[in-house]
């Protein structure tokens, strides 16, 4: 059926439906149902700057017009306006930035993986190939030998995206020159960084693109069945692949003979079941055999024998959806953004106490500052910076005396820190180094599979050294035992996860030993989260007495009269902060 | 209701009986009642022509393949950084005093299971938590309270007028 208009509302899950709801209830009774096509962008992130804190948004097509915001009733009234009357509604129009208006900070991003995202309908096809879609693939089949397209690859300086920044055209070559009957590709979308979610929205808003990376892949390396590893804490994602792969197939651009040529290549979709492990090459093809999700030693590395023993290439989402854009608009076009060694640009995920969070696409060699102040706003309620943290568990963190250390693969590994998959969580002075170091080894040491001892056994000891410490009895010698300790898991474990577990811990105490220092001599948390270091007092004056703060403490350790100032007894007090929640005046202090 | 010998048999039929699927087929088979039995382990190893034991170290591996019972409702509350340092600690103390248990159990009545889980990938809209299939962001411990109460209003709602149909349906017998 032709339609006349079509709108597509992005947000989260809940509210986008919220509002879809009510747009498609009041399309009904205006009788326009038949003629205006309402489809939810999956995911969480809108189009132009995917901010998700800008509420839930809408792109009326064909004018498109961009709405931000949205509630239900303002979604009627679209309806009502906009696509009965033909009058956009200029007041629910989507601002660059409604909240702080910045110098042209959008101008910093470049969008090549997230081109589509949020503009196409990811569920049809024909919105890929009417922006240039396929056309790559066909003209590496057509056009191009599979050297020449390595070629294309090597000038354009492309570096594998999952984090540890291998160049993509060498790790091809390998996949390439191994000799075998059978070849595999395979796209490693487990994405398991807490703070990233750059591969979720690619693969939700624009999944041929990295269907087509594939293929490109696969007509390079000589593989004929590729396998999309998605995990499972990703259901829309994988519907949405799925979708893809099908009308793929039906145009033939999947399948047999593609483009009349004799090349052929299908994919299948795996889903993983819940393991952080599982995003490392050799543990997920573990997994994609049926078996728990465990690395193994390399060599031999997966371009020799991976799948099955065969010959695989394996990279990220971000990689392959990277290359048609370079066959189509050239390798030196790639190259000319970036730095000297990481070339192109970067995807990051801004989340922490930070002004706008959300999904970014910047040029590789943008500071630190640039990605903070200029693109992400600046830092929530404008407090004191304290440090980034890059590359998720197995990362480290920035602090502010490198804010204007230009971001690339090399230069965060010289502080200490790492790209990794494009984690960017924004601390302030309210966050304290010791809790988060705490934080991630409880989840590296969670998420060991247990195969190398050092890694098993090692991340727990961390865990406990950091947990006595924010529980106030950390002892002299605490540290020096972390740091030891850290090198042991880092050299005696086989894959990435062992290896950068420690990571986070190091680098948070190269930068801010004093901190530590403070929790084990002066039994103080300066931040004020670790609550057997913190007290928490009422002060007389400000308090009216109001009994809210004595009725809702679950402990009773609250006495006072009505009217009169109430005193918290320190015995008894569980530090939960309850009491400083419900303050109507903001008597509670922590101390 | 479907069998423990059927279901399994249903899902390992879908994947064509093939072990290399084997991670797919629990996680489905799992995803039936919430969790899986020694039963369920016993026929997949049976079918698949592979040994118990390997059945039982890929089902104990992954986390979202359960071998214990699951409440009504599940609520995996994302316990990574991202969701910690915009006020996590609060909400997840909210959910465990709102539902009266502690992460990783289920409530006596069988109605919710408190779990954490890895990143969703919803960062931008911390804290998060999904509630069944349902994702639920900007999360403060109010907010936590109301859509647990929710969601005890819809069984509520739900049980009340099973009663009525099932007073309708005696009513019709005499």
């Amino acid at each position: 059926m032709a339609y006349r208009a079509h709108v597509i509302i992005s947000g989260t899950p809940e509210q986008a439906q919220e509002v879809k709801a009510a747009l498609m209830g009041k399309l009904d009774t205006l009788g326009l149902n038949e003629e205006i096509e309402v489809r939810e962008a999956t995911g969480l992130t809108p189009r132009s700057v995917t901010m998700a804190s800008r509420g839930v948004e809408a792109v009326v097509y064909p004018e498109v017009v961009h709405y931000a915001g949205l509630t239900p009733a303002a979604a009627e009234l679209i309806a009502e306006e906009h696509l009965l009357k033909g009058r956009p509604v200029q007041d629910l129009f989507f601002e660059e930035h409604p909240a702080e208006p910045l110098d042209a900070p959008s101008a910093k991003e470049v969008r090549v993986v997230l081109r589509n995202v949020g503009t196409i309908n990811p569920e049809s096809i024909d919105d890929y190939i009417a922006e240039d879609g396929y056309a790559a693939l066909g003209k590496a089949l057509t056009e191009m030998t599979p050297a020449e397209v390595l070629e294309v690859l090597k000038t354009s300086g492309l570096r594998g995206r999952g984090g540890a920044g291998f160049p993509t055209w060498l790790k091809w070559s390998f996949a390439r020159a191994a000799v075998s009957d059978e070849k595999y590709v395979v796209c490693n979308g487990d994405e398991g960084d807490p703070g990233a979610f750059m591969n979720r929205r690619v693969l939700e808003g624009d999944p041929h693109a990295v269907i087509e990376g594939m293929a490109i892949a696969a007509y390079v390396v000589g593989a004929q069945e590729g396998y999309f590893y998605v995990r499972a804490e990703y259901p829309i994602a994988i519907r949405t692949l799925r979708l893809a792969i099908e009308q793929a197939r039906d145009y033939g651009l999947l399948g047999k003979n593609i483009f009349g040529t004799d090349f052929s290549f299908d994919l299948e979709v795996r889903m993983g079941a819940g393991a952080f492990v599982c995003g490392e090459e050799t543990a997920l093809m573990q997994s994609i055999e049926g078996k728990r999700g465990q690395p193994r030693t390399r060599p031999p590395f997966p371009a020799t024998s991976g799948l099955w023993g065969k010959p695989t290439n394996i990279n990220n989402v971000e990689t392959y959806a990277n290359v048609p854009q370079i066959l189509l608009q050239g390798g030196e076009w790639f190259a000319s953004m970036g730095t000297e060694k990481s070339k192109g640009t970067k995807t990051f995920a801004i989340a922490g106490k930070v002004k706008r969070t959300g999904l970014i696409e910047v040029p590789l060699g943008i500071t630190v500052r640039e990605i903070v102040y200029d693109v992400g706003g600046g830092v929530l309620d404008s407090r004191p910076f304290k440090a980034v943290q890059t590359g998720g568990p197995l990362g480290g963190c920035i602090p502010e005396k490198h804010l204007d250390l230009p971001v690339d693969y090399e230069s965060l590994a010289s502080v200490g820190s790492a790209m990794g998959s494009g984690g960017f969580i924004v601390m302030d002075d309210l966050t304290c180094m010791v809790d988060m170091a705490r934080f991630f080894m409880e989840f590296a040491q969670e998420e060991s599979c247990g195969k190398c001892v050092p890694c098993r056994v090692g991340t727990r000891q961390m865990l406990e050294i950091l947990e006595s410490i924010c529980a106030g009895t950390g002892k002299p010698g605490d540290i020096e035992a972390l740091e030891k300790l850290g090198a042991s898991v880092t050299q005696g474990s086989l894959c990435g996860l062992g290896q950068g577990a420690p990571n986070p811990v190091l680098s948070m105490i190269l930068n801010f030993r004093n901190e530590y220092e403070r929790h084990i001599y002066d039994h103080k948390c300066d931040a004020k989260v670790c609550r057997a270091l913190i007290e928490f007092t009422i002060d007389p004056p400000t308090c009216i007495g109001c009994t809210r703060c004595a009725r809702n403490c679950p402990v009773d350790a609250i006495a006072g009269k009505a009217r009169e100032a109430h005193v918290i007894d320190p015995e008894i007090c569980i530090r939960c902060g309850i009491c400083a929640e419900v303050c109507p005046v903001d008597a509670v202090f922590v101390e | 209701m479907e069998d423990v010998i059927a279901a399994t048999n249903r899902i390992i039929d879908k994947y064509g009986a093939n072990s290399e699927s084997l991670v797919e087929i629990l996680r489905e088979l799992n995803d039936v009642g919430g969790y899986l039995t020694t039963e369920h382990l016993a026929q997949a190893a049976k079918r698949l022509r592979v040994p118990e034991s390997k059945v039982a170290s890929v089902a104990s591996f992954y986390s979202l393949i359960s071998l214990e019972p699951m409440g009504r409702h599940v609520i995996r509350f994302c316990q990574d950084a991202p969701c910690h340092v915009v006020g996590g600690r609060e909400v997840w103390e909210a959910l465990e005093h709102e539902l009266g248990i502690p992460f990783g159990e289920t409530t006596l009545d069988g109605e919710w299971s408190l779990m954490t889980t890895s990143c969703i990938g919803a960062c931008a809209v911390g804290p998060v938590m999904m509630v069944d299939e349902d994702i639920y962001g900007n999360l403060t411990p109010e907010r936590a309270r109301e859509i647990i109460a929710r969601y005890r209003t819809a069984s509520r709602q739900a049980a009340q007028s099973a009663e009525r149909a099932g007073f309708a349906a005696q009513g019709g017998q005499e």
